[in-house]
């Protein structure tokens, strides 16, 4: 296929994942602070949610403070933070567009759709209930999205790179939550804190719509470990980033198998997994989780570019 | 101007009905009005959710805008569209010779059928193009013929256009979601089919790859963009097609061969159907600006490992004042009287015939030889007095760039709007396919239907609609 629409559907697959996470982002904050202020919350849930979404620089080059109002803004529909909802779901339909031959006619209308109804949402007059409704949308476009591409594409390069797009994303989300909320997920040996941390690490698991799986894994209270167990290793998981790994090392396969070429991004991505699938979650507080996850989301923006120098701009 | 002749009864207003319309006549007649408003709302959420929307330059805020559709379908019987259809390849046939003959023998010229420096002075003639052999001497694979209807028994052939035409996509979208709205109707009607329309064009272009292409040529599709008007029926087309849809910067040419970036690296290309103008097609030869095309290709083309389709150059043949000449050119090249008629046309580089027109600007249309889509346009009967002088002191000072043609009196058909069922003028623009084996034309094509009354302008820039075109058969 040509590379410039291997590349259009990589980044249309891309920023409706980002969207989505958004979504879950805003959606676990506005709940967590919406707890009465005697649990003691100490730091500015706002300032973590716009940490976790990565665009933390062009938010304060904007606003004075992180509130509900300021961060909604921001991460919802700004039209300048290029990583805004709003935006995310634009360029997709843009990408969308400009290889609308490449997509099946269901993944065209999930999107296409989404667009066209965006515009009847008006971000001035939303409330809290209206605006917990277009959160639940905004999910909504993008399960519609990967659902129709998962029911209706022909399983071949297309297909792949789709896949890869939403697991790249999916991963450096992930890994953004745990690099931003690192210092509350201590291991077993640690003392750990009060009702506070519990309502932190229940917030963790509810941007990445974990809390019911977490319990079907490990059939216990919320620990902090298992918390990092669960989105780290846990290959039942299909936000942790071994997961992830899993899902780029197969499909990058394919397309190796299809092309009858192996290259760089083969590589790169087994090697990660290859860490990831040997690594228990003690070594990774040993070693330190903070540089963990840093290390991780370097690999991860590699992998990006490798895929990108290897099909999608030659 | 007469009154114009109405598709459905014949005179405007009159009770009997013309044989095609009768059994669409009593359906209208006894569907009740809330059905087709609610079946006019659902063939504008149909095209709004496929996306098919085109640009209109110049206006921001509607970028992408639904060219209006009317569900009320333009009927033709089948004898009358074979009439039509023979007009049209004959007509196509002559256009291809024509061109083969200026870019080579130039036979014509010689024997004075229309005058050298139309040709040569022509801003659409291309030098390079000179003694460039193209396989199987086919210049305009694909051609828009716009047709108007004045009375039951004559057509009019209004424009050629032979670059890079558009709107078949409406023909086979409007078929769609006519056939999706009102199956029925179809049950009542024997509409000879559109569909096959892709795999026609498809078959012409694979007939005309180069000799060094193989078997199985590869073919693409060249769009400037999703930011061009026509994007939506490129899109549309290369998907039906079944070929890739390049932009620019996905090709290269190395060593005379154009090839494309692919996922698995440098694949060749045998046949551009191209939809961007000459101009923009090789910043080496052409605009040097043009970020739209590929360095190197008309180095490929002239070195024949390419075809492109339609060839570079075809734009001498839909010049307005090569137009006027086409009786002549048809009569040279085939041998045969046409079938379709011209409009007759004033030339007003011609000195007698501009002192007509400039005594008659009131009765006339004035129209720009390189014009299109309705611009630069004079209609003298529905124009003020001030625009008339504008147009008199502008064909005083360069009459060259004009001809003029009687005002016609555009047939009619029953359409939509807001006061409910009304007579709108409609043209007819049917697509003329050739490849090695000849010319193919899909019975129908895009009826284009003024919607403010009275209005003889079709263009969809310009308020234009668009109808569902069947051709009855037996």
């Amino acid at each position: 296929m040509l590379s410039r629409t291997a590349d259009h559907l990589f980044w249309t697959a891309r920023y409706l994942e980002r969207a989505d996470f958004l979504a879950r982002i805003l959606d676990a904050t506005t709940r967590l602070t919406a707890l009465p202020a005697s649990y003691g919350r100490p730091g500015n849930e706002w300032e973590s949610a716009v940490a976790s979404s990565g665009c933390a620089a062009g938010f304060y080059a904007l606003y004075d403070g992180a509130n509900e109002y300021t961060v909604r803004d921001f991460l919802a529909f700004s039209p300048t933070n290029p990583s805004s909802i709003r935006n995310c779901l634009s360029v997709a339909r843009n990408n969308a567009r400009a290889v609308r031959t490449a997509l099946t006619i269901e993944m065209w209308e999930a999107i296409n759709d989404a667009w066209l109804e965006l515009r009847r949402f008006d971000a001035k007059a939303m409330d809290r209930e209206e605006f917990a409704r277009f959160l639940e949308w905004v999910k909504a476009v993008s399960l519609a999205f990967e659902g129709s591409s998962h029911r209706t594409m022909l399983r071949n390069d297309a297909y792949w790179f789709t896949r890869l797009g939403t697991a790249i994303e999916r991963a450096d989300n992930t890994a953004r939550i745990l690099d931003v909320k690192y210092h509350v997920l201590l291991p077993a040996t640690e003392q750990v804190g009060g009702s506070l941390d519990y309502f932190q690490w229940t917030t963790i698991l509810r941007e990445v719509s974990a809390l019911t799986a977490y319990h079907w894994v490990y059939r216990e209270s919320v620990k902090p470990w298992l918390v990092a167990d669960l989105l780290i290793l846990n290959r039942q998981m299909p936000r942790s980033l071994t997961s992830c790994y899993e899902t780029l090392v197969r499909h990058l396969d394919l397309i190796a198998e299809a092309y009858g070429m192996r290259g760089a991004s083969q590589r790169v991505a087994s090697t990660t997994l290859a860490r990831l699938t040997g690594t228990r979650m003690e070594d990774v507080f040993q070693s330190g989780l903070h540089e963990f996850i840093s290390g991780f989301i370097a690999d991860n923006n590699r992998l990006g570019v490798t895929i990108a120098e290897q099909y999608l701009m030659p | 101007m007469a009154t114009a002749f109405d598709e459905m009864t014949g005179v405007p207003g009159a009770t009997e009905v013309r044989e095609a319309y009768v059994t669409l006549k009593r359906w209208l007649e006894t569907t009740p009005r809330h059905l087709l408003d609610t079946r006019r709302s659902q063939a504008e959420l149909f095209f709004r959710r496929i996306g098919i929307t085109f640009a209109v330059y110049g206006e921001v805020e509607a970028s992408e805008r639904l060219i209006p559709f009317d569900i009320i379908p333009r009927v033709l019987l089948k004898r009358e569209w074979e009439i039509l259809e023979r007009g049209l390849k004959q007509r196509v046939t002559a256009l291809n010779r024509f061109l083969a003959d200026i870019y080579g023998p130039r036979e014509c010229l010689r024997a004075g059928v229309l005058p050298e420096d139309l040709v040569y002075r022509n801003p659409c003639f291309r030098l390079e193009m000179a003694g460039v052999k193209v396989p199987h001497d086919i210049y305009a694979h694909i051609a828009g013929i716009d047709v108007v209807r004045v009375d039951a028994d004559t057509f009019y052939v209004l424009e050629d256009n032979v670059r890079t035409p558009s709107g078949v996509s409406y023909m086979l979208e409007n078929r769609e979601v006519m056939l999706r709205l009102f199956p029925e109707l179809f049950e009542e009607h024997r509409v000879a089919p559109v569909e096959d329309y892709p795999d026609a064009l498809l078959a012409s272009l694979r007939s005309v790859a180069p000799a060094g292409a193989g078997r199985d040529p590869t073919v693409v599709l060249l769009t400037p963009g999703q930011y061009n008007s026509a994007f939506y029926e490129h899109s549309f087309l290369a998907d039906k097609l079944g070929v890739e849809l390049v932009e620019g910067p996905d090709l290269f040419v190395r060593d005379d061969v154009v090839c494309m970036r692919t996922t698995e690296g440098a694949k060749r290309v045998d046949v551009i159907y191209r939809r961007i103008d000459d101009d923009f097609l090789d910043p080496l030869v052409f605009r040097p600006d043009s970020v739209l095309g590929v360095a190197g290709l008309m180095s490929a083309y002239e070195a024949g490992n390419v075809t492109l389709a339609n060839a570079v150059g075809t734009g001498v043949a839909d010049d307005k004042a090569v137009y006027s000449y086409m009786p002549e050119i048809v009569r040279f090249f085939t041998g045969e009287e046409p079938i379709l008629k011209n409009v007759p046309t004033w030339r007003c580089r011609e000195r007698e015939a501009l002192a007509y027109v400039l005594d008659r600007l009131d009765e006339l249309v004035v129209k720009e030889v390189n014009g299109s889509g309705g611009y630069g346009m004079l209609i003298g009967p529905h124009a003020s007095r001030q625009e008339r002088e504008q147009f008199r002191r502008k064909l005083r000072h360069a009459p060259d760039g004009f001809i003029a043609q009687p005002t016609l009196a555009l047939s009619t058909c029953p359409t939509f709007v807001a006061e409910g069922m009304a007579p709108r003028h409609v043209d007819l623009r049917p697509f003329v396919l050739t490849g090695a084996d000849g010319c193919r034309v899909v019975p129908g094509g895009l009826t284009r239907v003024a919607l403010k009354e009275g209005s003889l302008v079709v263009n969809s820039s310009q308020g234009g609609g668009t109808k569902d075109t069947w051709v009855l058969d037996a």
